[in-house]
């Protein structure tokens, strides 16, 4: 045989062993023993920081999730449920498409550009709602009021916070469908506001399940 | 205190941090591909391969290797999602098609990591940990086994001997990104990023009814996925996913990890070829462009231009709250510096001018501090380009490093200087001049045009990011970035090796009172401005016609 075709199968044969040899270390041992310290160590966080209220899985602290009223006949968009502090929009946010045996939720960005007229209504259709939704009688929303993160959609589609200013936004109209006092609620999101990690890192939010966790729990006392 | 200064501040404890770690996993880096002595582990391993690690390579064996290697990795990668179907523990998940597998496979063995799938709902967990991950360790350790490669270039004197790259290979694996993730990946474990093998489970939700949510190995892969400067998501939202960068902290953690071997590989490049200095010279360089790119970023992102931001009052769209503007624009301009492309957010949100700025980081060859390895072979040949230009302006044969810059390898760093950018432009025209692939945009005019052009950008300089809007899921898209991904990566391998060899083979040039001292301020500001100038002359008129029209309009 060609003395080429000898060497090129022998390195060939080098090369698979190697990926394997490598794949073992990289691919097997190296998860599986992260996986042990983490569940080892920090069992609820490895497992997704899942949020229990009443005895219940009520979702994870780092998902966003929507808080909307059940379809009606005929609607193809689920009215949010005001009673509750509503997150972000996510209008990237997919369903699945392929293996379909599953109802997974695909994260994602819109990636709208910041010159498309798409984009452009969507921000000033948000808007409009915000402005409606959280005018109530003795409060009113003036659009400029409204800040950035309320009208535009995440980049994960799952951002499970909100501004500081979205949720205190949002406080008369959640103490008014819940006949509770705006004093209280809005105690509420402040006790939920968490500021910079440190001082600097990031930008203060509050987490919204968290929030209507809290708001939930308020309500039923009274 | 208001988002800018927080912005600002994040910068300079990210800059602290790498300060910090820049010394000592510099020296250890070199000591690793210096030594001598095997590791017992790293002996066992040479037997399952079979090779001598000690025996030494000359530039075309050592080529041979990486490329067989190499691949090796497509063939095994390819299989893996063809048969994923039958594959136990793959989540009932069905085999990838051909198209995209090829895409994927090429994809994250060139380190790029450029995804047209849907990491939540098509990769099982034998894919995504037996196969992406180990590709996120071993592409990154196949690019700095060239880089040593090239620095034995210009460290060894009459041989042609650049070492031996099994050893390279298992030595950077085993000595460096493994336990370095490690620690990474319990760190990121601790902070809310997820690790377990749950599957596919029901989780209540608050309103009633249940969410269904993907397990799995993340932390794990999340780790290597930014040392090795690799980017490829487990989940499609990618490192703006909560469940891979929970908060604040990780996220700056992250950057952190995307840019600290890059950086400090100059150092490694210093203590091998005897002189600090030189590994300072470069490190400048690549440290005043990323400084220089972070700044335009947070200022662009910061006066949010473009109609539909100004509308919101803030570049909010495509960034998460918990990370906000400031650190959203540091990670964008680390990640495509780097060629890691894992994102916080959406560069297709971003102004125009900021999308402009990501795609440059691309464009710039990602040398400011780029790819595990790739960022510093490409600086090094820039850097001999810049010693030719200024041998040219005084009329002196010029040499690098002791060694003299002839033809031959002016010749290796032009070709490879050339590849990216021919890549680049040819696909992308081609790309617009035919009826159908302009389909796949989501975005239209000068938008549509970047999606594209930042897609091949992508593409051929390995860096796997996106404008996400495009559809590169076609046939098209997927063979021709494909095509780019692995011409992009193994070409300039090919010069960069060869250069290697023929500065190996030199016998050093002695320091006289003519040489051009390379490791002074002036040459730094010599190798900026090449930089700036090789890549402005290439690509302004693409720019012009994308993110130019887009960001002046």
């Amino acid at each position: 045989m060609n003395n080429s075709v000898v060497n090129t199968a022998r390195l060939l044969g080098a090369g698979l062993r190697a990926l394997l040899v490598l794949t073992l270390v990289t691919g097997v041992i190296y998860p599986l023993v992260v996986t042990g310290i983490a569940q080892g160590l920090f069992p609820g966080k490895a497992n997704g920081s899942e949020v229990k209220a009443d005895g219940r899985v009520v979702g994870s602290s780092l998902i966003g999730q929507s808080y909307n009223l059940p379809l009606k006949k005929g609607q193809e968009i689920p009215a949010p449920d005001l009673k509750w502090f509503q997150g972000r929009p996510a209008n990237g946010l997919g369903t699945n498409s392929i293996n379909t045996q599953y109802k997974l939720l695909l994260s994602g960005a819109t990636n709208l550009s910041a010159d498309s007229k798409d984009l452009i209504k969507q921000v000033e259709d948000a808007r409009a709602a915000v402005v409606k939704d959280n005018s109530v009688p003795g409060y009113t929303v003036k659009p400029s009021d409204v800040p950035p993160d309320a009208v535009t959609s995440s980049a994960s589609g799952l951002d499970p916070d909100i501004s500081p200013a979205y949720a205190e936004l949002q406080v008369h109209r959640v103490a008014a469908k819940n006949g509770v006092s705006v004093a209280k609620v809005g105690k509420l999101v402040e006790n939920h506001t968490r500021g910079r990690t440190l001082g600097f890192m990031g930008e203060p939010r509050v987490n919204v399940l968290e929030l209507n966790t809290a708001l939930k729990g308020l309500v039923a006392k009274q | 205190m208001g988002p800018v200064l927080a912005g600002v501040l994040q910068l300079i404890a990210l800059i602290a941090a790498l300060a910090l770690a820049y010394i000592p996993l510099g020296t250890y880096m070199a000591r690793v591909y210096s030594s001598d002595k095997h590791w017992r582990v790293e002996k066992w391993v040479y037997k399952g391969i079979g090779a001598n690690p000690d025996a030494a390579m000359t530039w075309p064996a050592y080529l041979r290797s990486v490329l067989a290697f190499s691949a090796v990795g497509v063939l095994f990668l390819y299989a893996l999602m063809r048969l994923q179907g039958v594959l136990p523990g793959s989540l009932g998940f069905s085999s990838v098609d051909p198209a995209q597998s090829f895409n994927t496979a090429v994809s994250f063995v060139t380190n790029t990591n450029w995804q047209s799938y849907y990491g939540e709902q098509t990769m099982g967990h034998v894919v995504q940990t037996a196969g992406l991950a180990v590709q996120n360790f071993v592409s990154a350790a196949v690019g700095m086994a060239v880089a040593v490669a090239l620095v034995r270039g210009f460290a060894r004197s009459r041989t042609g001997e650049l070492g031996n790259f099994w050893s390279d290979l298992v030595r950077g694996t085993l000595r460096i990104l493994v336990p370095a993730a490690a620690i990474a990946a319990i760190v990121l474990v601790a902070c809310g990023v997820i690790q377990n093998f749950s599957g596919i489970h029901e989780v209540g939700q608050f309103m009633g009814g249940s969410q269904q949510w993907n397990g799995g190995a993340v932390a794990s892969q999340e780790a290597i996925k930014e040392i090795g400067t690799n980017g490829g998501g487990y989940f499609n939202a990618n490192s703006a996913h909560p469940f891979e960068n929970p908060t604040p902290f990780t996220n700056l953690f992250e950057i952190f990890l995307i840019l600290v071997i890059p950086f400090a590989l100059t150092r490694t490049f210093g203590v091998m070829v005897g002189s600090v200095k030189q590994g300072y010279a470069i490190l400048a360089t690549m440290f005043t462009i990323w400084l220089g790119f972070v700044a335009l970023m947070m200022w662009t992102e910061f006066a949010h231009h473009g109609p539909a931001l100004q509308a919101a009052g803030g570049a909010y769209e495509g960034k998460e709250v918990r990370f906000g503007v400031g650190a959203s624009s540091i990670f964008a301009v680390s990640t495509t510096l780097t060629s890691t492309g894992a994102v916080d957010s959406f560069h297709s949100s971003f102004t125009g001018l900021g999308g402009g700025i990501t795609m440059l980081g691309m464009m710039l060859g990602e040398i400011a501090p780029g790819g595990v390895g790739s960022g510093l072979y490409g600086m090094l040949i820039t850097a001999v380009i810049a010693v030719f230009i200024a041998g040219l302006m005084v009329g002196r044969t010029p040499e690098y490093l002791g060694k003299k810059i002839g033809t031959r390898e002016i010749k290796l760093a032009a070709c490879y200087i050339l590849i990216t950018p021919a890549l680049v432009l040819v696909c992308t025209a081609v790309s617009m001049a035919l009826p159908t692939p302009p389909h796949s945009m989501l975005n239209s005019g000068a938008h549509g045009f970047s999606e594209v052009l930042y897609a091949f950008t992508s593409a051929s300089n390995n860096n796997g990011s996106a404008f996400a809007g495009l559809n590169a899921n076609t046939d098209w898209f997927n063979l021709m970035t494909g095509l780019a991904m692995l011409l992009g990566r193994f070409l300039p391998m090919v010069f960069v090796l060869a250069l290697a060899g023929s500065l190996a083979g030199q016998k050093p040039v002695p320091v006289t009172a003519g040489t051009l001292r390379t490791e002074k301020p002036l040459f730094t500001g010599l190798l900026v401005g090449a930089i700036l100038i090789i890549t402005g002359l290439t690509y302004f008129p693409a720019l012009a016609l994308g993110p130019l029209a887009e960001g002046l309009a």
